[in-house]
């Protein structure tokens, strides 16, 4: 992994070669404290854990789809996880589980989606030459390296990796005698988490600091692009929800390790009692999932920012509703806070505080509903160009709408008692959290590529990769709605030994069939990806005809990214088509009064401020102390 | 001069300046301290929600005998002085340990000052008093620690003093938050004085003279306050109430 990752590092750099460096081949790209090289990083281990991420699932869907037929070809890479006949190990079944959720959830769509995207478009976004701090900023990729060794050489440990389901509930994940995967490996689960969390933190703490801070003259917060609104959002909700589950870990910890009773009670095991007593495992699920839903929400929140920017770019339109999106998101981002709950409607809770976390729940369907009508209302009517990163944006939405209408079913306490841990459950995180912000993750990678690597993609392959991933998709998630109302719960290893679920083996077939295909046209766009970086076409200036400052600099920004002086800006970010104007976008750095043949009234006003304002009252401040 | 004063405020949020005129590394710190708020209050949150599903002691308190059976009174726990054996003080050991952090704070407040000052001397005074406040505080957390788990008086259950399992004075749950807790805040001060060192030993060696300003003096001050003030939640949950 690792030296996958510096050859690529590499060989984009020597374009930059030219330029005055001064430092060596391990701080340039290595230990680099340049926001684009530490992006780079991100997106490259992101896309390693990704793939990784899949194959897992892929596998797990082999023993789903095809009970019955022997998978001894897989012996090479998985030796004793396979049985004697051929067949998938039970208990391995589970680890596979385990690991796909907690690697997709924050290995990929976490860090991989927040890490590569805060990272490379804040500092250029917002006009800044870096990060605040560039140190602490490769520490956070580097406790996210570490924290990925750990969690991948868990997957090769004698009793496997942590097989408790990626929300670790207790008393399973605290009790090593439960199950292997309950030994060892939820011990590095637990490590890499650890890890993990400060890797985030010190991303999120910087991201947040950065974006106070640093933007260049005149990008106020009512100017700055909703990719910026989103990353900044989401590392708030990060900071103030990730450390409740790192209080959780460590609770966690001392009751598998030092004898604490903080969520055991009554337990037996083999007729014999535990000592434990007095703890409660409803409490670990209440840290948990203060932390979990806001993180459901971390993942989303970004994707959503990339959408907007890149929808209202590809459609030629000033996106509807600005302050709109802003401030669902921040409602959004307020909600997520309370309404961790509803993951434990079956727990026994007091059904009038289940009631209570129902209203709380639906409440988040209204402003995820202004900003599924405020993008469909910025593509109506517009001049849309079908470029890979908008049909992934559009992709984005069709997952959002279709899974975030099934969460309303989800969240009345009385139909989620029916529905817990089924298949429907499966399928409606699947679309509006996994799926969406996915294809957040992709329409990021196509719509910056030529900013990342200064060269272009292949549009037509793009394509491929989309119409295939979305059939896909929607071909592997749609079915399991069906299977989920008939009642199969997740995360069992057969259905075949229920006579009950025999009529669903066929959707089954056809749910692996997809996810197989579905894995194979990934590698399509790795392809793409990989060949584009040496060999693209090089990018223009600005390919996109976008308003945003990332494209006023260089094909290639070094360390710094705008050569001379940093641009100032006049605008905000989505004057696409507007009236008058000779070109169909203006970026934000051309000032009023520059544009005489577009300006509104309130604009024409504005002219004066620009020419005198800023400097001066600037000044002022300056002078008063 | 009120419009000026007016578009200033406005001026500050519309880049190129730091809008709280604090320099990022002030604004890390504290965004630092609002995440590890939320680290203590699952911990305290999760305290409270173990301790009201045990029964609390319902006789008199006059009468109060350790047992398994209900949450202690604190104020029964920690009584103990060091070289009073057998002198029931309760809760005046601790509020001395209080007293001296909450000292400390001060004195912080003090070095700061004296950096807004560029003051070396008393920069370095200060800080010195700050840390001998911090490690006072870890001694007496040590002494308390071990009297905890040694135990007093009669065997309860056959049980003398606490570990993580089991413990005299009560459920092991009581015990167990009481580790952890005062553990991970005690934990946090013993990092705080590394870090009150270390900003002793700069100024002593004159980094920050030659820096210009002592800044540091200032974010390692935040921390500190804030390790105080976490204190004081830790002291009115485990103590007093």
């Amino acid at each position: 992994m690792a030296t996958e990752e510096i050859n690529v590092v590499e060989e984009v750099g020597h374009e930059e070669h030219d330029h005055d460096h001064h430092g060596n081949f391990w701080t340039t790209y290595v230990f680099s404290t340049d926001h684009k090289t530490i992006a780079k990083q991100f997106l490259i281990t992101g896309i390693f854990w990704a793939l990784l991420g899949g194959i897992l699932s892929v596998i797990f869907r082999l023993q789903l789809g095809f009970p019955e037929s022997s998978i001894e070809w897989l012996r090479p890479f998985l030796g004793d996880w396979i049985t004697g006949d051929g067949k998938l190990d039970p208990e391995f079944y589970l680890a596979l589980v385990t690991m796909h959720g907690t690697i997709m959830v924050f290995f990929v769509l976490t860090a991989g989606l927040s890490g590569t995207f805060s990272n490379f478009l804040i500092p250029l976004q917002i006009g800044a030459r870096d990060m605040a701090s560039g140190f602490m900023n490769m520490l956070s990729y580097w406790f996210f390296f570490a924290s990925s060794v750990v969690m991948f050489t868990s997957l090769f440990i004698e009793t496997g990796p942590a097989s408790g389901g990626w929300v670790i509930y207790p008393p399973l994940s605290a009790l090593p005698q439960a199950v292997n995967g309950s030994g060892l490996g939820m011990t590095l689960w637990l490590v890499s988490m650890a890890l993990f969390i400060v890797s985030t933190l010190l991303g999120g703490i910087n991201y947040i600091t950065t974006v106070i801070n640093m933007r260049t003259k005149g990008m106020s917060f009512s100017k700055l692009p909703l990719t910026i609104w989103a990353f900044f959002l989401t590392a708030v909700i990060g900071l103030l929800s990730f450390p409740v589950l790192f209080s959780a870990a460590l609770l966690l910890i001392f009751d598998r390790h030092f004898g604490t009773s903080f969520f055991l009670s009554d337990i037996y095991i083999n007729g014999e009692a535990l000592p434990n007593q007095g703890g409660s495992p409803i409490l670990f699920q209440h840290l948990f999932w203060f932390l979990g839903h806001p993180e459901v929400y971390i993942v989303l929140l970004p994707a959503l920012g990339i959408t907007s920017e890149v929808i209202s770019t590809n459609a030629r339109k000033p996106i509807f509703g600005y302050y709109a999106m802003i401030g669902s998101m921040l409602a959004i981002g307020f909600l997520s806070f309370i309404v961790w709950a509803h993951h434990m409607f079956v727990t026994g809770m007091n059904p009038f505080l289940g009631s209570v976390f129902t209203i709380l729940t639906l409440i988040i369907a209204v402003p995820s509903a202004i900003k599924v009508f405020n993008y469909i209302t910025t593509l109506w009517g517009g001049n849309i160009r079908f470029t890979p990163g908008m049909m992934f944006s559009i992709g984005l939405v069709s997952f959002f709408i279709s899974g975030g209408l099934t969460g309303i079913a989800l969240g009345n306490s009385a139909v989620d008692i029916q529905l817990h841990d089924t298949y429907f459950v499966v399928a409606h995180f699947h679309l509006v959290m996994g799926s969406a912000s996915f294809f957040g993750l992709m329409a990021g990678v196509y719509h910056w590529f030529p900013k990342m690597f200064g060269r272009m993609m292949s549009n037509k392959l793009g394509s491929i990769h989309f119409w295939l991933t979305f059939a896909g998709v929607y071909l592997v998630f749609f079915p399991m709605h069906y299977i989920g109302v008939a009642g199969f719960p997740r995360r069992y290893y057969s259905f075949t030994n229920f006579d009950t679920f025999n009529d669903f083996t066929d959707l089954n077939v056809l749910v692996s069939i997809a996810a197989i295909v579905t894995l194979a046209a990934q590698f399509i766009f790795l392809f793409n990806f990989f060949y584009s970086i040496f060999r693209g076409k090089l990018a223009p200036a600005n390919p996109w005809g976008s308003t945003t400052l990332e494209w006023t600099t260089p094909r290639f920004p070094k360390h710094g990214n705008w050569p001379g002086e940093i641009p100032a800006v006049y605008r905000w970010p989505y004057d696409y088509s507007k009236p008058g104007a000779d070109e169909d976008f203006i970026p934000q750095t051309v000032p009023y009064s520059e544009t005489p043949e577009s300006n509104t009234p309130a604009e024409n006003e504005k002219i004066k401020l620009e020419t005198n304002g800023d400097e001066i009252v600037v000044k002022q401040n300056g002078d008063s102390h | 001069m009120a419009n000026s004063a007016a578009q200033t405020i406005k001026n500050l949020w519309s880049g190129g300046v730091e809008p709280m005129k604090a320099s990022y590394g002030k604004l890390m710190m504290w965004f630092f301290l609002v995440s590890d708020a939320f680290t203590f209050s699952a911990l305290l949150v999760s305290y409270g929600l173990v301790r009201v599903s045990h029964p609390a002691y319902s006789g008199d308190p006059a009468d109060f005998v350790f047992s398994q059976e209900y949450w202690p009174i604190p104020e029964q726990v920690f009584e103990a002085i060091p070289f009073f054996h057998g002198l029931h003080a309760p809760l005046v050991f601790v509020g001395l340990m209080t007293f001296i952090l909450i000292l400390s704070s001060v004195t912080m407040v003090l070095a700061v000052e004296a950096g807004h000052r560029n003051d070396r001397a008393a920069v370095e005074k200060w800080m010195l008093w700050t840390i001998v406040g911090g490690i006072t505080f870890l001694g007496c957390q040590a002494w308390e620690w071990g009297h905890f788990i040694v135990g007093d008086g009669a065997a309860v259950n056959g049980i003398l003093g606490a570990n993580l399992t089991e413990n005299q004075y009560g459920p092991p749950a009581f015990a167990d938050f009481f580790f952890f807790i005062t553990g991970f805040h005690g934990f946090h001060v013993f990092s705080g004085v590394a870090l009150n060192f270390l900003i002793y030993y700069n100024t002593v060696t004159g980094v920050y003279q030659r820096r210009g300003h002592y800044e540091m003096v200032e974010k390692v001050g935040l921390y500190w306050h804030f390790v105080d003030l976490v204190w004081v939640f830790v002291f009115t949950f485990f103590y007093l109430v």
